[in-house]
């Protein structure tokens, strides 16, 4: 019981991560209807951008403390939010009037020539480097054996607060109101006056800043970064929003909890050989039996 | 429709006749014209085996730079040709064909990694082009032809050892063992130590895999704990490593961790920190170690890099100075004579120790063992054939 307890834990730490990731494709998807593939990108500069930062707020802060750490994430959040703005500027708006297939290589495109710049020695290098610690740690060991530690409740903590926070955006504020609107219908939504390229530019900042303090939650809790460490976990939370119901916020949220929980009592009791093809396979067992996903029918809060 | 099936049907038929046509260059036309003997490297330069890739190739750098110091080997001066294989599968085979039909080496030094060393040997057989493996340690990798070489131990001698040294040095009962599913290197590793131990009469308390690339290990450190292990034997590279001694303590996990070669990187310590204190891995060589050879190796390394040579840096280096050997002893750079002067190699005095090449083509020396003490790689114990 108590092993069983400890890999739901680890699960839900890694499923919150993934559920981060996951809201910005879905975001994104909801209001342009294409998958934006260097998402995970940003997840890894969201990291990188921490790596660099640390020191610099140890200069003002105390670290590791949480006030430190929560000061790397929001620079870091802020920087990825410019970067996420910049990318759909340069990369996407040419194409808004492009087939959607020309829109999606581009996309791929993106992502590879961030993954393989960024592994040049004279920007981040090939090598894994170790995130420095910016959170205190403690380990609570209880006498029954079940472990848990200060990171995995800043993961649960942050991404608690983050998600009431953008379901606060999307419902309750103006800018949400104009997201929604977009989402539902892009033309009507220009035609009552609200600037389209504003509220998407918007959409990416948001969700890349989401990305952003994912990769840092992510560093923190596995504590080395490289290149390429967002393209598996930006896959997953691809799979988690499609499987939540893709453009639905709170199905993105909980496909990423799912899929984190399963990888990891599959990889516990099973054989992580495994984990991957399991994953993926409740993926496609749920979209054959409901192909809108888990949340896909309920419209209201589809952005 | 027709036309895009027309214009990819042609892509694809001038790929294959561009390809086929730099495969049936002779390999080695260019040497009789010119004054440098072109000798290949691949190496993980990027990726998530970079640091290897990177230690190793500049190993071999400094060997070949010592080499055309002393005036080169048969009169002419060496040309080092080094291609990246990014870590990845796939890779080692297009840039080996490049290096031998389009540069046209007489011969090939790579790769750290058995999984790629096993991609590119069928290719330098083929060829007819000598390889020397610097660091692969699964038995496979020589087993592709009598072209391949390597200047390390095998898994089954560092399994072995390392069965022996958990079993009698640290006297464990019952060992779990945490494998790396996607690597050769891992899985070897992992069969022979699970043999030695057993017949030692250890106990295999807990098995589980994991994938290189993976970060979370949380899974499969939550089953081996509820096992209740005296030692993990993890025989992987040190980026998981490194996480997996980290991701254990977390759990509370606080028995040591023990593993292979693989762990000997600069970037071990700063992912697992103070997790890896006392944890051990066998390795080929110790910059510790106090022979002249080695010392004199060490000192020329700090001068042209400033930083202490590991272990693939130390391999890389004998892995072209065996090969020069060769060649001089063979008196050319023809393929079968190099060969056969490689496969005669007695007691070649590397910095690695007295490599003897024996009759399966493998390197028969001494290992290592290492310890993790204050966030260095200590000395533990020599372990001879």
């Amino acid at each position: 019981m108590t092993e069983f307890l400890q890999q739901l834990i680890n699960g839900l730490a890694l499923g919150s991560i993934l559920a981060l990731i996951a809201l910005g494709y879905t975001m994104v998807y909801g209001i342009l209807r294409f998958i934006n593939f260097a998402h995970g990108d940003i997840f890894m500069l969201g990291a990188f951008a921490g790596f660099y930062l640390a020191p610099k707020v140890a200069m003002f802060l105390p670290m590791p403390s949480i006030g430190g750490g929560l000061a790397v994430m929001g620079i870091s959040m802020a920087i990825c939010a410019v970067v996420g703005i910049l990318i759909e500027k340069l990369a996407y708006r040419p194409l808004r009037r492009s087939p959607k297939l020309t829109v999606l290589i581009t996309a791929i495109g993106v992502s590879l020539l961030i993954e393989y710049t960024c592994q040049n020695d004279h920007v981040f290098g090939a090598a894994p480097k170790s995130f420095p610690t910016i959170f205190p740690e403690y380990h609570i060991t209880q006498l029954s054996g079940l472990s848990l530690n200060s990171n995995q409740i800043i993961v649960f903590a942050v991404t608690l607060i983050l998600l009431l926070a953008l379901r606060f955006i999307v419902l309750k504020t103006k800018i949400g109101m104009a997201m929604r609107a977009l989402s539902f219908n892009p033309e009507a939504a220009a035609l009552m006056g609200i600037n389209t390229d504003i509220v998407i530019s918007f959409t990416f900042g948001l969700g890349s800043a989401l990305a952003a303090a994912a990769g840092i939650l992510f560093a923190v809790n596995y504590p080395s970064i490289d290149p390429l460490m967002g393209v598996l976990p930006g896959l997953k939370a691809f799979v988690a929003a499609v499987l939540g119901g893709i453009g639905n916020l709170p199905g993105a949220a909980l496909g990423g909890v799912i899929i984190g929980v399963t990888e990891t009592l599959v990889a516990g009791y099973i054989s992580s050989t495994y984990r991957d093809a399991i994953a993926f396979g409740i993926l496609i067992i749920i979209l054959l039996v409901k192909p809108s996903g888990l949340l896909g029918k309920k419209e209201i809060e589809k952005v | 429709m027709k036309i895009w099936r027309g214009q990819i049907l042609s892509a694809a038929v001038l790929a294959v006749s561009l390809f086929l046509s730099g495969c049936n260059k002779p390999p080695g036309e260019s040497f009789a014209t010119s004054d440098v003997i072109k000798v290949g490297e691949f190496a993980s330069m990027t990726g998530s085996e970079a640091t290897f890739g990177q230690s190793s190739h500049q190993g071999t750098q400094l060997a070949i730079d010592d080499l055309n110091a002393a005036d080169g080997v048969l009169g002419k001066k060496l040309e080092l040709h080094m291609e990246d294989d990014q870590s990845q599968a796939g890779q080692p085979a297009t840039v080996v064909r490049k290096l031998i039909s389009s540069d046209g080496v007489v011969a090939i030094l790579g790769e750290v990694a058995s999984s790629r060393s096993l991609e590119a040997a069928p290719i330098c057989q083929e060829n007819k082009i000598p390889m020397i493996s610097p660091a692969s340690t699964n038995p496979k990798v020589t087993e592709a032809g009598d072209y391949i070489f390597r200047v390390c131990f095998i898994d089954p001698f560092q399994g072995t050892v390392m069965a022996n040294f958990s079993r009698k040095t640290l006297k464990l009962q019952n060992v779990a063992v945490l494998t790396d599913a996607k690597s050769d290197y891992s899985l070897g590793l992992a069969k022979f130590f699970k043999e030695g131990f057993v017949a030692d009469g250890g106990k295999i308390a807990a098995e589980q895999n994991y994938s290189s690339g993976d970060k979370d290990f949380s899974a499969e450190l939550t089953a081996i704990k509820a096992a209740n292990p005296d030692g993990i034997f993890v025989p992987g590279y040190y980026t998981e490593v490194g996480l997996i001694a980290l991701q254990a303590k977390q759990l509370g996990i606080t028995v040591p961790l023990f593993g292979g070669d693989g762990w000997e990187s600069s970037a071990l310590v700063p992912i697992g920190g103070a997790a890896l204190e006392g944890d051990y891995f066998s390795t080929h060589y110790s910059p510790q170690d106090t022979s002249p050879a080695v010392q004199n190796f060490v000192k020329e390394f700090k001068a042209k890099y400033n930083s202490t040579p590991d272990a693939m840096a130390a391999l890389g280096y004998d892995s072209a100075m065996i090969l020069a050997a060769a060649m001089k002893t063979a008196g050319t750079t023809d393929g079968a004579k190099v060969r056969d002067a490689l496969a005669a190699t007695k007691n070649f005095a590397g910095v690695t120790g007295k490599i003897t090449i024996d009759a399966n083509r493998n390197a028969s020396k001494a290992a290592v063992i290492l310890t993790i003490n204050n966030g260095q790689f200590q000395y533990v114990q020599t372990v001879q054939p």
